[in-house]
């Protein structure tokens, strides 16, 4: 039986490898051919979608495994508006809007409000946190 | 709590285990929790562990400059949030009162945790 997955990664690209493990955990699924509706990113876990972390060379960049998951999979990646905003993590639209002097989130995500949570809890068969 | 099958949509039990203002998932945990409420989606709120502490009363978080979450617990029914459950063995741990908790909690033993945690679709760990 295949299922539909969405994830909530509340875990910090930089603490502990919460956000590593939710990206393996996402290839897992779609190798087995489940369907992965979205990964919804929260608190903490908006910091994933910070385009200009610098992770060193001999660890793996949380930032890098899902843009490729991303770009793989087309897999749709939203950070949490209001935990990204407080945390530096603006778009063009919300740089030009707050007045900052440029966007830092990565293309691969979005931003977006709490009803895509809210959205993917009621259309997913699971709904997986990472803390 | 309503049982699993009671309705069409898939409901959500939010589990609040942090103290606040030392972490800000508390917080998180609330929005998550009054979003589904706002999008009149069944959703419950567990406090478990530390989380308990968000529910102590005479609170002053202004020195600190942060919110003072008992408040947003407090207006919860607002939202159709009427009740809010409390972790009875944690509560203890804390040596917390029933009387100084919100008017909304309601103690679970561990069969009751066990039993709310079973009857949920999805469970969401702040």
């Amino acid at each position: 039986m295949h299922l539909t997955y969405a994830l909530l990664v509340l875990a910090s690209p930089t603490a502990g490898h919460g956000s590593l493990t939710a990206a393996r955990f996402a290839r897992a699924l779609l190798a087995r051919g489940h369907r992965l509706q979205r990964v919804f990113f929260l608190d903490n876990g908006t910091l994933t979608g910070l385009a200009t972390a610098v992770t060193p060379q001999d660890e793996q960049s949380p930032l890098q495994q899902w843009a490729q998951l991303a770009e793989e999979h087309q897999t749709e990646l939203v950070l949490c508006i209001s935990s990204a905003l407080k945390r530096g993590l603006l778009d063009a639209t919300e740089a030009t809007r707050h007045e900052r002097a440029a966007a830092t989130v990565h293309p691969a995500f979005e931003l977006g409000g709490l009803g895509l949570l809210v959205e993917a809890a009621q259309t997913a068969d699971r709904l997986v946190t990472f803390g | 709590m309503k049982p699993v099958g009671e309705h069409t949509r898939r409901s959500i039990l939010v589990v609040s285990r942090h103290a606040h203002p030392g972490s800000s998932l508390p917080r998180s945990a609330l929005d998550t929790a009054l979003a589904a409420a706002a999008f009149d989606q069944p959703v419950t709120l567990l406090f478990q562990g530390e989380g308990l502490l968000q529910l102590l009363p005479a609170q002053d978080s202004r020195a600190a400059g942060v919110r003072n979450l008992r408040k947003v617990i407090d207006s919860l029914p607002l939202y159709d949030i009427e009740t809010v459950y409390v972790d009875a063995i944690a509560a203890a741990a804390f040596g917390i009162a029933r009387d100084s908790l919100p008017a909304s909690a309601r103690w679970l033993d561990t069969a009751g945790v066990r039993q709310l945690l079973a009857s949920h679709d999805h469970v969401l760990g702040f």
